[in-house]
This record gives C-alpha cells, sequence and structure tokens, in this order.
C-alpha cells in the first residue's frame, strides 16, 4: 500500500460536493437576507459574513464545515447519520443566523422596516437539507427514520418560531399583523378540504366498488372523471359559478351562491373522486383470486371475506389514493380563493394582487406545508398498513 | 359417505359435467384425473359447493348437500388449490387457525392445534408460526395450506391439483407426507390432478374423466392393467409402462417369505420399480427385505419382478 | 396509420376532432356570441371580454404552455438520461426524492413563490411552469429507462452496439410510453396552472377569469373558462391519440 491517495480516490460522495459547491458559492455570491426601510421599496442585499455576529454566530455555522468536509471522507454509517444531523442543523442555524441579524438590523431602524429570506439562504438551507436527504438514502434509513430527522429539522424551526427568536423577519411581523386572519385561513382551509372529502369517501369508495365489480362501471365512470381531472381547476370553478348563481337566484334562502365555499367544495368533490374511485377499484381489483377463492372454499360468508380479505389487502392502495386526493385537494383549496372560498389563498392572492411579497409567501409557504405534512402523515399510514403484505398489487401513479 | 347420483353441471352451452355418478367411501384417497376441460375440477368444487349442481343429487353422508348453509357445510371440510391462497396480511398462525376460528374453538385448542399441524408437516413451530407468507418459500406455502385445510379436524379433505407448481423434490416429499397423514387420521381425500404418476401413487382409486363424463373408476392397478378407453390408455402413457405397473405393487406383495440373503434390506412398503432400480444399481438379481419393525421378512428376485400377473399385462405394454 | 382518410361518421364521434373543432370555434367565434351573453347577463355593461383578443390569448397561453414543457423535456430527459448512466448514478437517488417530493407541492404555490424571487410578469411564470413540469418528465424519463429489460440491454452490447446507439435505437424507443405518459402528466398541469399565472402577470386565457372574478363579470369567467377548458381537453385528447400511435408504432 504505498500509492499516494489522488484527487480521484479522494472523492467519496459526488452529490455532497455538488451541494457543497451551492453552499459554497451562495455563500460568497448571493444576498443571505435582504433588508428594505418599508415593505414597498426593494431591499438592499446583506451577505451571509455580515449576519455572523458573535460567537454564537459562528456556532450556527459549524454544521456547514461538516458538509463541506462530507464529499472527501469514507461514507461509513457513523459519517453519514453525523451528515444527515449536519444537514439539518445547518439549515436550521440558517435560520437561527437570519432571526438574529433581522432582529439586530430591527433595532436601528423604523417599525416599517422589513428583513426577508434572500436567494442565498434558500439555496444554502436547500442544499443542506438536500445533502441530508441523500445521506439518509445511502444509510438506507426506512420511512420512519426519515420521517423522525424531518421532524426534528421542524421542531428546531418551530422552537425558534414558538420563542420569538424569528418575530423580526417579515413574513413574521405579515404575521404578527394578521394573526387571527392567518389562524381562520388555515382552519378554512383545512375545513373546505375536509368538507369535500366527505361527499367524495361517501361516493368514490362505493363508486369504486361497484366498479371492480361490474365492469361496466368503470367503463361508464373513468373516462368522465378523467375528462374533469383535466379541465384546469380555475376554469372549473369558473364554470361552476353560473349554473349555481342561476339555482341560487331561483331558491332565495337556501343559501346557495356562485361565490364562496359551495362551489369549491363541489369542485373538489369533482377532482378528488378521480383517485379514490380509482384507487378503491384497483386495490380491490389487486386482491389475488386464488385468496378469495381460498376464503370461500374454506367457508367464509360474502360479508367475512369483504372485512377480513379484500378490505385489508386494498387498504395500502386505497391509502395512496387518498394521499393523492388529499395533497391534490390542498392546492386546488388555495386556487378556491379565487372564487371568494377563503383560506390560505385568500391571504396569497391578496398579496399577488397587492404586490405585498411578504403576504404572498404567508400564504404560498403555509400552503406547501400543509400538504407535505398531509403527505408524510398518509405515507406511515401506507407503510404501515403495507408492512404486513410484502408487496402491494402495485403503485399507482399520481 | 359422498355420492354422487345423476349431476350435471352446465356454463351456458357448454356442459362441464354429464350426468355423473359415483361414490367415495369413508378414509378412501380418491384422484380424479383428465385433460383439461374434463370437468374434474368442477366436479370437486361441486362437492363443497362453490359451484352448485343444475341437476342430480350430492349426498354426503346421505345427507343432500343442496339443503345446508354452504358456509357451514365447506367448515366441515378442508379445501387446497394449486395456488394456495394463503392470505397474506395474516401470519402463518392465523393462517391455519382461520376454520377452527370461525368454529368458534377455544384459544388455547387451536394454539395446540397449530402446533401440532405445524410438526405434522415438517415446519419447526418456533420458526415458522408468527412468519408472514411472503416470507416463505412455494414448498413451505403449501405445507401451510395443507395445514390449513386439516385444521378443523375435517372428515373430508378436497385438494385441487395441490402439488402442480411445486418442484419435483418438494411434490414428492409432500406427496409422501399427504400418503401418511391419510393413512395416520383416515380422512377422506377427493383429489384432483393431471398427473398419471401423482394418481397411481397416491390414489386408492382413479377415477378418469374426459368432457364432463366419468371415463373409468378403478384401482391403479385396474387402470394400468385393463384401461376401458384408448384416453385412459393414453393417460397411463407407453413409455415406461412396465415401470409404472411395477410401482403400484411393493416389494412386500413379491417377496419370497421364507428365503433369506445377506446385504442392505430394502422396507417392504419400497414400491417395486424403486426394488428394481437397486438391483441395477447394485449389480444384484436377489434384495432382502425387512418389515415395518426392521424385522427381516424374505428375499425378492429380479425373476419375480417380470413374472405375469394375474390379471394379464396392458396391450400397451412394452414388447 | 397516418390518420388521413377518416370516414365521416369517425369524424362525428372522434374526441379529438371534435374537441379541436369546439376549440377553434369558441376561440374565433367568441365575439359573435356577444348578443347571448348580453341577454344571459342582462345587468352587465360589457357582456364581452374585448381587452385581448381570444386569439392573442390562447396563442400567449400555448406558448406559455409549449415553451416550458419543452423546456423541462430538454432538462427534465437529460437528468434522467445522465443519472441512468453508469457514471451519474449517484445522483439518481437524489433526484427521484426531489422529483417525488417536489410534486407535493401544489402548482399554485409554486407559482406564488416565484413573484417573491424573480418579481412580476411571464419570464417567472415561465420559470416556474418549467420547474414544476421538470417533475413528472424527470419521473417518468427514470422509470421508462429503468423498465427497459435487462435482457434486451445484455442483448444490445452483445450485439457490439455501443452506448450512444443502445440510448437512441433500444432503451429511448422501448421507454417512450413511459416518458410519453410524464409529459401528458406535466403538460395539462402546466395548461391549468398557466391559466392561473394570469395573477403574476402573464396575460393567458386565465386573464378574463381572474378580470371577471375581480369585477364580478361572470360572462369573462365564462368565456375564459371554456376556452382553457376546450383547450386542455384537446391537448389531452391529443396525447391520447399519440400515446395509441405509439403503442401501435412500438408493438409492430
Amino acid at each position: 500500500m504505498t500509492s499516494r491517495p489522488t484527487l480521484h480516490t479522494s472523492l467519496h460522495n459526488r452529490v455532497a460536493l455538488l451541494m457543497a459547491l451551492a453552499v459554497a458559492v451562495a455563500a460568497m455570491a448571493l444576498p443571505f437576507l435582504g433588508f428594505a426601510p418599508n415593505r414597498l421599496l426593494s431591499g438592499r442585499p446583506v451577505s451571509l459574513w455580515a449576519a455572523v455576529q458573535g460567537l454564537d454566530g459562528v456556532a450556527a455555522l459549524i454544521p456547514g464545515l461538516v458538509l463541506l468536509a462530507t464529499p472527501f471522507l469514507r461514507q461509513t454509517r457513523i459519517w453519514l447519520g453525523l451528515t444527515i444531523a449536519a444537514g439539518g442543523l445547518f439549515a436550521a442555524g440558517l435560520a437561527w443566523l437570519a432571526g438574529a441579524h433581522a432582529a439586530t438590523l430591527a433595532q436601528g431602524a423604523s417599525a416599517a422596516a422589513r428583513t426577508s429570506f434572500a436567494s442565498g439562504f434558500w439555496v444554502m438551507a436547500a442544499a443542506g437539507l438536500l445533502t441530508a436527504v441523500d445521506a439518509a438514502r445511502r444509510l438506507g434509513l426506512g420511512a420512519v427514520g426519515r420521517m423522525t430527522a424531518g421532524g426534528a429539522v421542524a421542531g428546531l424551526v418551530a422552537l425558534q418560531l414558538a420563542s420569538g427568536h424569528l418575530d423580526a423577519l417579515s413574513i413574521l411581523k405579515e404575521y404578527a399583523n394578521r394573526r387571527e386572519v392567518f389562524a381562520d385561513a388555515v382552519l378554512r382551509h383545512a375545513t373546505l378540504v375536509a368538507a369535500a372529502l366527505v361527499p367524495t369517501l361517501l361516493v368514490g369508495v362505493p363508486l369504486g366498488i361497484a366498479a371492480h365489480r361490474v365492469q361496466a362501471v368503470g367503463r361508464a365512470v373513468f373516462p368522465l372523471l378523467n375528462v374533469v381531472q383535466t379541465v384546469p381547476s380555475i376554469a372549473l370553478f369558473g364554470l361552476l359559478m353560473a349554473p349555481l348563481a342561476a339555482l341560487g337566484a331561483m331558491l332565495p334562502g337556501s343559501g346557495i351562491s356562485g361565490v364562496g365555499p359551495l362551489p369549491a367544495v363541489i369542485a373538489l368533490t369533482l377532482y378528488s373522486l378521480l383517485p379514490i374511485v380509482r384507487n378503491t377499484a384497483v386495490g380491490l381489483d389487486g386482491v389475488p383470486a386464488p385468496v378469495r377463492e381460498a376464503a370461500r372454499g374454506m367457508g367464509l360468508t360474502p360479508r367475512q371475506i369483504f372485512l377480513r380479505v379484500d378490505l385489508p389487502l386494498a387498504l395500502p392502495v386505497f391509502l395512496s389514493g387518498l394521499r393523492i386526493t388529499v395533497v391534490q385537494a390542498v392546492g386546488l383549496a388555495a386556487v378556491a380563493a379565487l372564487i371568494g372560498a377563503g383560506g390560505l389563498g385568500a391571504i396569497m392572492f391578496q398579496g399577488l394582487f397587492a404586490n405585498a411579497l411578504d403576504l404572498v409567501l404567508l400564504g404560498a409557504v403555509p400552503v406547501i406545508l400543509l400538504a407535505v405534512a398531509a403527505d408524510a402523515l398518509l405515507s406511515i399510514g401506507i407503510a404501515a398498513a403495507t408492512h404486513r403484505v410484502g408487496v402491494l398489487p402495485g403503485r399507482s401513479a399520481p | 359417505m359422498i355420492d354422487f347420483e345423476r349431476v350435471t353441471k352446465r356454463f351456458g352451452s357448454w356442459t362441464a359435467v354429464d350426468t355423473v355418478s359415483f361414490t367415495v367411501a369413508e378414509g378412501e384417497f380418491r384422484v380424479l384425473i383428465g385433460p383439461s376441460g374434463s370437468g374434474k375440477s368442477t366436479v370437486l368444487r361441486m362437492i363443497n359447493r362453490l359451484i352448485p349442481a343444475d341437476e342430480g343429487t350430492i349426498r354426503i353422508d346421505g345427507e343432500d348437500i343442496a339443503a345446508l348453509k354452504p358456509e357451514a357445510l365447506r367448515r366441515r371440510m378442508g379445501y387446497v388449490i394449486q395456488s394456495v391462497g394463503l392470505f397474506p396480511h395474516w401470519t402463518v398462525e392465523r393462517n391455519i387457525a382461520t376454520v377452527p376460528g370461525l368454529l368458534g374453538w377455544p384459544k388455547a385448542r387451536i394454539r395446540d392445534r397449530v402446533t401440532e399441524l405445524l410438526e405434522l408437516l415438517n415446519l419447526d413451530p418456533r420458526r415458522y408460526r408468527g412468519a408472514f407468507p411472503h416470507q416463505l418459500s412455494g414448498g413451505q406455502q403449501q405445507r401451510v395450506g395443507v395445514a390449513r385445510a386439516l385444521a378443523a379436524e375435517p372428515r373430508i379433505l378436497l385438494m385441487d391439483e395441490p402439488f402442480s407448481a411445486l418442484d419435483p423434490i418438494t411434490r414428492t416429499s409432500l406427496q409422501t407426507e399427504l400418503s401418511a397423514i391419510h393413512h395416520r387420521t383416515g380422512t377422506t381425500v377427493v383429489f384432483v390432478t393431471h398427473d398419471m404418476d401423482e394418481a397411481l401413487r397416491l390414489g386408492d382409486s382413479i377415477a378418469v374423466m374426459d368432457h364432463g363424463r366419468l371415463i373409468q373408476c378403478a384401482t391403479p392397478l385396474e387402470i394400468l392393467t385393463r384401461p376401458a378407453s384408448p384416453l385412459v390408455r393414453d393417460l397411463v402413457g407407453r413409455e415406461e409402462w412396465g415401470l409404472k405397473r411395477l410401482a403400484v405393487e411393493t416389494v412386500g406383495d413379491r417377496a419370497r417369505r421364507q428365503e433369506s440373503v445377506t446385504g442392505e434390506p430394502l422396507a417392504a412398503e419400497t414400491p417395486l420399480h424403486r426394488a428394481l432400480s437397486e438391483m441395477v444399481a447394485r449389480g444384484t438379481e436377489r434384495l432382502p427385505v425387512v418389515d415395518g419393525d426392521g424385522r427381516p421378512a424374505g428375499v425378492l428376485h429380479l425373476s419375480d419382478l417380470v413374472r405375469p400377473v394375474p390379471g394379464g399385462t396392458a396391450s400397451g405394454g412394452t414388447a | 396509420m397516418t390518420g388521413t382518410g377518416m370516414a365521416p361518421r369517425e369524424f362525428l364521434t372522434d374526441r379529438l376532432m371534435l374537441g379541436l373543432v369546439a376549440l377553434v370555434a369558441l376561440v374565433l367565434g367568441m365575439p359573435s356570441l356577444k348578443p347571448l351573453f348580453a341577454t344571459l347577463f342582462p345587468r352587465l355593461d360589457r357582456p364581452l371580454y374585448e381587452a385581448e383578443s381570444f386569439v392573442r390569448l390562447t396563442l400567449d397561453h400555448m406558448a406559455l404552455v409549449g415553451l416550458s414543457s419543452l423546456a423541462a423535456i430538454l432538462l427534465g430527459g437529460s437528468a434522467g438520461i445522465a443519472v441512468t448512466r453508469p457514471w451519474g448514478r449517484e445522483f439518481r437517488g437524489l433526484l427521484e426524492t426531489v422529483a417525488t417530493m417536489g410534486q407535493t407541492f401544489p402548482p399554485v404555490a409554486v407559482l406564488a413563490l416565484a413573484v417573491p424571487v424573480m418579481g412580476f410578469g411571464p419570464e417567472p411564470a415561465l420559470i416556474a411552469l418549467t420547474l414544476y413540469a421538470l417533475l413528472p418528465v424527470v419521473e417518468n424519463m427514470v422509470a421508462g429507462l429503468d423498465g427497459v429489460p435487462a435482457p434486451v440491454l445484455d442483448a444490445a452490447h452483445g450485439l457490439g452496439m455501443g452506448s450512444a446507439e443502445i440510448l437512441f435505437r433500444v432503451e429511448l424507443p422501448l421507454a417512450a410510453p413511459v416518458i410519453l405518459a410524464g409529459v401528458r402528466t406535466a403538460v395539462i398541469i402546466n395548461v391549468g396552472t398557466a391559466a392561473i399565472a394570469s395573477t403574476v402577470g402573464a396575460k393567458t386565457l386565465g386573464l378574463p377569469i381572474i378580470v371577471g372574478l375581480n369585477g364580478s363579470n361572470q360572462a369573462y369567467v365564462i368565456q375564459g373558462a371554456l376556452i382553457v377548458a376546450a383547450l386542455a381537453v384537446v391537448i389531452d385528447a391529443g396525447f391520447d391519440r399519440l400515446a395509441g400511435w405509439l403503442t401501435r408504432w412500438s408493438q409492430r
């Protein structure tokens, strides 16, 4: 063993190298924060180095060193674990730095002054998180492990939010101005999704079972639902307005109106039906015929076969349909704000129409978080329903 | 025990089973054989009413099954199919416990029964009772399938090509185990196959079906020596007819009781074709025979293997 | 099968042809429906959206969808090819994770986030649409190339084909149906998101809808919604046709 290590052999993780380069470039060349005297003026850039103050500021960047070193070190299990932790801590640390510096900037400025995240922050945070995600994959971390790690990072940021450390940042100033509106919007958003889910399940599950049992039902229903899924949401909302308004005019006092939550829930239901009906049918189709045959041959009644065999075996596919439905509905409910259904979309579009960018963030970021959270929760459910079945009948495309 | 009286089943214009009558005696191992589409599986599935008969009567212990609740009827019988059909979301234990659970057996009794059955089918209970079906090999899955069918101590076991999908070695060992279980428990077995070697090996009696009709129902020896139709002769096959003929009798049947000779002995229940193989392998014309307890039971001579048998030879036999 | 010489009855039941006729009729004929909208909505001063022509809006809409989809196909396709080559395999897991996770982000939120980063106008809309369209394209590119049976690749190597020949003559043709499905998903999502892009300053078919919603002019809303719905259905039917051809061609 006399050969000297060359550059080639000392490079162990090219993904981490790419991410480390992104971090380095963003730290050198991109603005970390933007500082504006008020929310109408565009801000001046603040670099990462200007934002690092004191020993605690330097400490917040230490995980970044791990990220820079990772590409060149052997990818042992311990080091990969350290990389996951470093990626998450780096992202959380950047938020901490941003919060601390925003507070410093706010001291010498008027109440109207705004400090917001700039491109450098987003690039570095994303690079840190992606390095962690890639390391988790290399480590072979399971769904539960990944959720735990993701939850820990989310927890660190939530802690900063709760403690008021980030209050000087513009998005939180917007939040402080509309605390109640925001809480109502989140609640309304979730209510819209839930309200659409009830009729979807009541209609979609029986329809899916029917499509599984009678081919003709599937042939009639699926093309129709496919066309609905094709129509852009904003068009469907718009097309529902006039008929509902006319109906409301005919039935005064019924509360039916072309705007507001009713057309939104109807449209969301129409969109939600396809994944539920399809995955219910596909899930049941996937129950192996010999299993049903054996169940019948042993003397299980049709009801027992449905409850003990069909239902548990079709559950994973059904749940992945539910996941598609919920994630899609969270996004569509945001569009529904355009027809006056309220929710987080209302804050987002209000920001867009009024050119208030922090308001846009205050609406859009929680929409994404809601969708990601719903996706994560249902993924855990799917994993739990799948782990015994072994092999799934087949993953259905979104 | 099982009586078919002029039973007919039609699917649309196609007659799958055509006025079939037969009886299976208590404790009998009855094989149903025939080409695909001959109606053998339909007959089997009519016994537990997975398929209802259109005409005729099926009785079990003299009771017309049309008068029984199908689920109650099925819980009284074991049912094993080629593709096994284990419940993939249940452990081996829960799979085996299905019917006892439906019948409301006490938990402790079910647990003991599962242990007993796993041991009976050569599966270590400690290792396999908590396993899931996808963790087992094909042969192990079918062992669990057989155990599940036997769980509630049924008096009738229905088997639809249970071993056809297995590799030859696994198939042979499961056949041996099934024979042993049948002898030990005295369960009546109705066994569908398309493999004549399997039929000759396992059956007390063989029913040959073609185009929905029963062509011949006889002992393996009769099927070999007196085939009722060209189809039966084809099923038996011309090649190696002599060896098949030997396979339906055992060493004990032909041994000369009073003689003795030295050498590694054969068990009396060894089929004769294996004895012939041993003689060729050892280069000898005489082999000692021992009975089930290991006591000397005579000597088998090569000449005894080829001596004419009462009942005559098949016209398909090799010259 | 080239689609020429279609019998009249076939023509009448053909979803693509019917949709295309309806779309063209709506786009060109909307101004002549002005009296109809005036009767339906007697209280409106302006029953027809006339700030821009529907032809102009439709072309702009299609240009936005077309450009973003084309960029996504080029970028996403190259990335998908790269990570299925031996030298790019290391990046595959990351790319797949990003594609899967990214698709849980609602398109409208991605569109809105483009504004704080890039400002208003068609350019941020173009970039947001491209980014979002990348995800299904990449996912299906990787899945499609992955689905090429190993024995086929073995045989291709054994015949002495070079890696470029294998890619273009074996892998891409065999993966084409799956790749097309990804492009279809991306384009259909983009038709809808492009309509919403009117809220970030891109002039698309969503503009009459947004203007109508903000000004309580239901006629505008219906006019925009009808055309954009017809456009989506026509494009979807077109992909259906394309997928049919591709299947027949690959099974030849």
